[in-house]
């Protein structure tokens, strides 16, 4: 069987602009893939590359072997896509939505309600068939948008930002069915997301940053990378705690965004001695393994989302 | 579940065609506010223009006796068409960024499908709504026999084929629906002022030539010609035929223009 899902060297410019520069992966069958990277990193670039709906200026992309530029019907009817913003008419029924949906692909009659069903049931709508969508909750929304794009039983499944705008309790909701739809039709997910705890959970991570491929592997691999544990301190004057910690232990001690950061063995053994050699200056200690935040930080000395503008969005 | 064999590269015409036009009007019965708001204004135009004109007013080169409210019948009806083409086509600005359209244009559709399904939607309801009006005429004492419906429902039906064709040739390529706005008021409106709707073109002005390359002229003359066949004496008026066939080339025309810009745009939006 074909790859599900590579690109190599894929390049696309926006007037001068460099969305993605040489990007190369390759995801096997059955993974749950996640493109991480912080907004405007690119991920929805390759996303909408991936979808057809964006040419590539370089390189290829390939969706089951078929590449996306000369072949796009085909890549079009091995995917399922998951937009950022619903791809449902609000006003129209679920039933509705999912009736025109699978027409889109050839689909009709029995065997269209048949699946319309099924998945309905799998996703947990079957019994909000015959509301009007508008009237339903973003994350059921998201659950109708996915079985939408289940119909044609795709080989891949492309989602878009797949927790933006969902509460915490939909928010995991949304992985168990992930999880599930991946055991029961053996699909490829492929997702881009801006959240860690999102990338911790697929298989492999690809990251992404300013159009680039910084890393590709499992989270536990990335963050093996870091080797030893992390502490991070807060405080009023984080470049002189830096200053201080460096002068008397001799650490390579990092500031971003506001945080004292430093990579040291057995952190959790640390945190006394430390908090008392800068009297009065600490306001919190996390100490801990490294987490994909941590490889992202260390990868690229920025985070991934600052909390001050990623709270306000969606 | 296990996958079911397909052809490779295969696209759909017939289906998805059959499905976008079904929920347009679907989603149109469900708007009430899109019903009234096709409908009521061109209704205002027509009552407060035309009454205003009084009964005795004749615009010149006319038949005696039309009075201005009948002659600016087919005009109000032209105007009816334009809204519900333009009101179904400017959901398509953002339909494609961020709603149903966005899964259309993903999915192993063909071209010709989405234009289709979209065109087909649009004259239906525009057709639909002018109908609904056409059945105030014999109101004001025009004609609603069998004889102006079999002239007036192809004109309806092609009218608003090839204004919708119009509307989504000008939103496709758009960013916003402000953009479109201004179109609307800057060229649709004026040529519609420009199409014989309100006052037939002089023969000694400028007008007259605008009236002759404009193709809502040939529109409004095909709907006129429908309520007073053609022995009618309407100045210069091309023949119902004559309308007809001018307004269906240019609607086959928007057709095929856009089916080319989408085949063009999609990989590339």
């Amino acid at each position: 069987m074909s790859v599900p899902v590579e690109t190599q060297q894929l390049r696309r410019l926006f007037g001068a602009r460099v969305a993605l520069e040489d990007v190369s992966f390759a995801v096997g069958e059955g993974e749950i893939f996640g493109l991480l990277g912080p907004n405007g990193g690119g991920k929805t670039t390759l996303f909408r590359i991936l979808s057809t709906l964006l040419a590539p200026s370089g390189g290829t992309a390939a969706v089951c072997g078929h590449d996306v530029r000369t072949e796009a019907p085909s890549v079009r009817q091995s995917l399922g896509v998951v937009f950022q913003s619903p791809s449902l008419d609000p006003q129209l029924t679920v039933a509705e939505n999912l009736r025109y949906g699978g027409n889109l692909y050839g689909l009709r009659g029995a065997e269209l309600e048949e699946r319309a069903r099924e998945l309905a049931v799998a996703l947990r709508v079957d019994d909000r068939m015959n509301e009007r969508v508008k009237a339903l909750s973003g994350g059921l929304q998201r659950r109708v948008e996915i079985a939408k794009s289940l119909l044609p039983r795709p080989r891949v499944l492309l989602l878009d930002e797949p927790s933006t705008g969902l509460d915490p309790v939909a928010r995991v909701d949304l992985w168990s069915i992930l999880e599930e739809l991946r055991g029961r039709f053996g699909m490829t997910v492929v997702l881009t997301t801006h959240l860690m705890d999102e990338a911790e959970r697929c298989d492999r991570v690809a990251i992404l940053h300013r159009g680039q491929l910084l890393a590709c592997d499992t989270p536990s691999a990335l963050c093996a990378t870091i080797g030893t544990d992390v502490l991070t301190l807060t405080g009023r004057e984080p470049d002189r705690m830096a200053e201080e910690l460096q002068a008397k232990f001799g650490w390579t001690v990092v500031v971003h965004d506001g945080s004292v950061r430093v990579e040291i063995p057995r952190a959790h053994e640390q945190v006394a001695r430390l908090v008392e050699a800068l009297p009065g200056q600490v306001l919190s200690v996390t100490a801990g393994r490294p987490t994909l935040e941590d490889v992202f930080v260390r990868m690229t000395g920025e985070r991934l989302c600052g909390p001050f503008f990623e709270e306000g969005k969606a | 579940m296990k996958n079911q064999p397909r052809q490779p590269g295969r696209t759909f015409l017939w289906l998805p065609a059959l499905a976008l036009w079904r929920r347009e009007v679907v989603r149109f019965l469900r708007q009430r506010n899109r019903v009234v708001g096709a409908l009521a204004t061109p209704l205002v135009f027509w009552l407060l223009i035309g009454s205003g004109a009084g009964p005795g007013f004749r615009l010149p080169g006319q038949p005696e006796d039309l009075t201005y409210l009948a002659y600016f019948f087919p005009g109000t009806v032209m105007l009816i068409l334009l809204f519900t083409a333009i009101f179904s086509t400017i959901s398509i600005i953002e339909d494609r960024r961020e709603g149903f359209l966005q899964g259309v244009l993903v999915a192993p559709v063909a071209p010709e499908a989405i234009v289709l399904g979209k065109f087909l939607g649009g004259m239906t309801l525009a057709a639909g709504q002018a109908l609904l009006f056409c059945l105030a005429a014999p109101l004001i004492g025009l004609p609603l026999d069998t004889a102006v419906l079999a002239r007036l429902i192809p004109a309806l039906l092609v009218v608003g084929f090839g204004l919708v064709g119009l509307g989504f040739l000008l939103a496709w390529p758009l960013e916003s629906t402000q953009g479109f706005h201004a179109i609307m008021n800057i060229f649709l409106m004026p040529l519609w002022l420009l199409s014989g709707a309100i006052f037939p073109a002089a023969a000694d002005s400028w007008v007259r030539y605008v009236v002759m390359v404009n193709p809502l002229a040939y529109g409004t003359a095909a709907v006129r010609r429908a309520f007073h066949g053609d022995a009618a004496a309407f100045g210069s008026l091309p023949s119902y035929a004559a309308a007809l066939g001018v307004t269906a080339v240019f609607a086959l025309l928007m057709f095929a223009l856009s089916v080319w810009m989408v085949r063009r745009r999609r990989g590339e939006s």
